[in-house]
């Protein structure tokens, strides 16, 4: 066993787990992107940002990649990691603005505003579809081509792959193949945030939805009430 | 068994058939057919039992290796940042309206292949432009021309500058 300090907690985590494992288990939230549970880790999106060590020598390490250590010292919430990865999602936002998975990311860690100009990609790169291919489905009919700005997922010279199954599991896991919803606003860069509606934190306001996205935390209708 | 399978296979077996070798069959390959066939890629990944999609994505990854055929001179813009400052973009441009092809083209008659690259390591002597194993410095869109003229069909290249490390 090896101990370690997450967000001010001594905590136990068994050897060649990763930070986001050990979090995970002790119920804390890291957001990830191209990790999945069935598959090996990619390290690519960044958003599973986690600060680690103390003082001006801390550093931001991607979670899902890396190991538990003995005697570390771990936040997975400090302002600068929040900052880091808001900045991940604006930017992947920006290169697939109409993804669903990217929006809702986006709502629930508070990022409100966009200022790059949207690309409108279909990709983020984060290898999820290269990595179930070949892993889960045995296939490796898709990769990475190229390089640079240039860099796609395709087969081999973009035709119908002989070795593809036709199963859809790049589909299914792609983060950027389930479109947002056309909801209110739907050409905005960034959308309304439905996901964070949550009940309002006092019982008087009934069936209304408070559409802050710290909810229950602001204390806007505390204050309102009073008046 | 077709003769550019027979081509590819003693290729391989040059390089005793083994897949940490992929690089140097695939560089092989290039040289002798100026590009990689898909046919030839097919053969690699069957001989090698790798997956073709990791070959392909090599063979695209490395600026070394092109999957369209090349033409008989490559001709090389740096557009690397102090190339670019000093007009590397327009060098650029008048080589495209001269062979009337974009970058990673090549031109209808199969002579030249215009591409570009981000520095050469010799940011000295830019704006550089390389064609085939020449390299150009200081180039100007005046001499565009004249570059490409030694390299027009009949001109054999002969006694071509070379730009050394100090010009
Ligand atoms: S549908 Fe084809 S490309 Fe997609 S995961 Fe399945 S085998 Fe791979
Ligand atoms: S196609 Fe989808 S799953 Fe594949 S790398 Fe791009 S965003 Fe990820
Ligand atoms: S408008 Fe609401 S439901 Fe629709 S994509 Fe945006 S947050 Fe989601
Ligand atoms: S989940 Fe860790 S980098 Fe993507
Ligand atoms: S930028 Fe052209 S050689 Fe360095």
């Amino acid at each position: 066993m090896i101990q370690l300090k997450m967000n001010g907690l001594e905590i136990q985590a068994e050897e060649g787990w990763t930070l986001l494992e050990a979090a995970r288990f002790y119920g804390l939230e890291i957001p990830t992107l191209c990790h999945n549970d069935g598959l090996t880790e990619f390290g690519g999106c960044r958003l599973c940002l986690v600060e680690i060590g103390e003082g001006p020598r801390s550093k931001l390490v991607s979670s899902c990649t890396y190991p538990v250590e003995e005697g570390l010292v771990v936040h997975t919430d400090t302002a600068r990691v929040v900052r880091a990865r808001r900045m991940m999602l604006e930017l992947m936002l920006s290169t697939a603005p109409g993804s669903k998975k990217l929006q809702d990311l986006a709502s629930k860690y508070g990022l409100t505003h966009q200022r790059f100009k949207p690309r409108d990609e279909e990709c983020v790169y984060c290898g999820l579809c290269v990595r179930i291919c070949e892993e889960q489905m045995d296939a490796r009919a898709i990769g990475f081509q190229n390089r640079g700005n240039k860099r796609k997922i395709s087969t081999p010279f973009d035709a119908r792959s002989e070795v593809c199954r036709l199963c859809g599991a790049c589909m299914y896991i792609c983060p950027a193949c389930q479109l947002r919803c056309q909801g209110p606003a739907a050409e905005t860069d960034i959308c309304n945030a439905c996901l964070t509606m949550e009940p309002t934190c006092l019982e008087e306001y009934g069936e209304l939805q408070c559409w802050m996205y710290d909810a229950g935390r602001c204390g806007t209708c505390v204050q309102e009430k009073r008046k | 068994m077709n003769a550019m399978q027979e081509q590819i296979r003693s290729i391989i077996h040059k390089h005793e058939g083994l897949k940490k070798n992929l690089i140097a069959i695939l560089l092989d390959i290039q040289s002798e057919n100026a590009y990689l066939p898909p046919e030839a890629l097919r053969t690699v990944a069957s001989e090698l039992a790798v997956p073709l999609i990791d070959i392909v994505g090599l063979a695209t990854f490395y600026r070394a290796f092109s999957l369209k055929p090349r033409g008989r001179h490559l001709v090389t813009v740096c557009l690397g940042t102090a190339c670019h400052v000093r007009g590397g973009p327009k060098i650029l441009s008048e080589f495209e309206k001269r062979l009337a092809v974009e970058p990673g083209e090549t031109t209808p008659d199969k002579q030249f292949t215009l591409e570009t690259v981000a520095c050469l390591g010799c940011c000295a002597i830019g704006p550089v432009v390389v064609v085939d194993r020449d390299y150009y410095g200081h180039t100007t869109i005046q001499r565009v021309n004249t570059i490409l003229k030694k390299y027009q069909r009949g001109n054999k290249p002969k006694a071509t500058k070379r730009v050394a490390k100090h010009a």
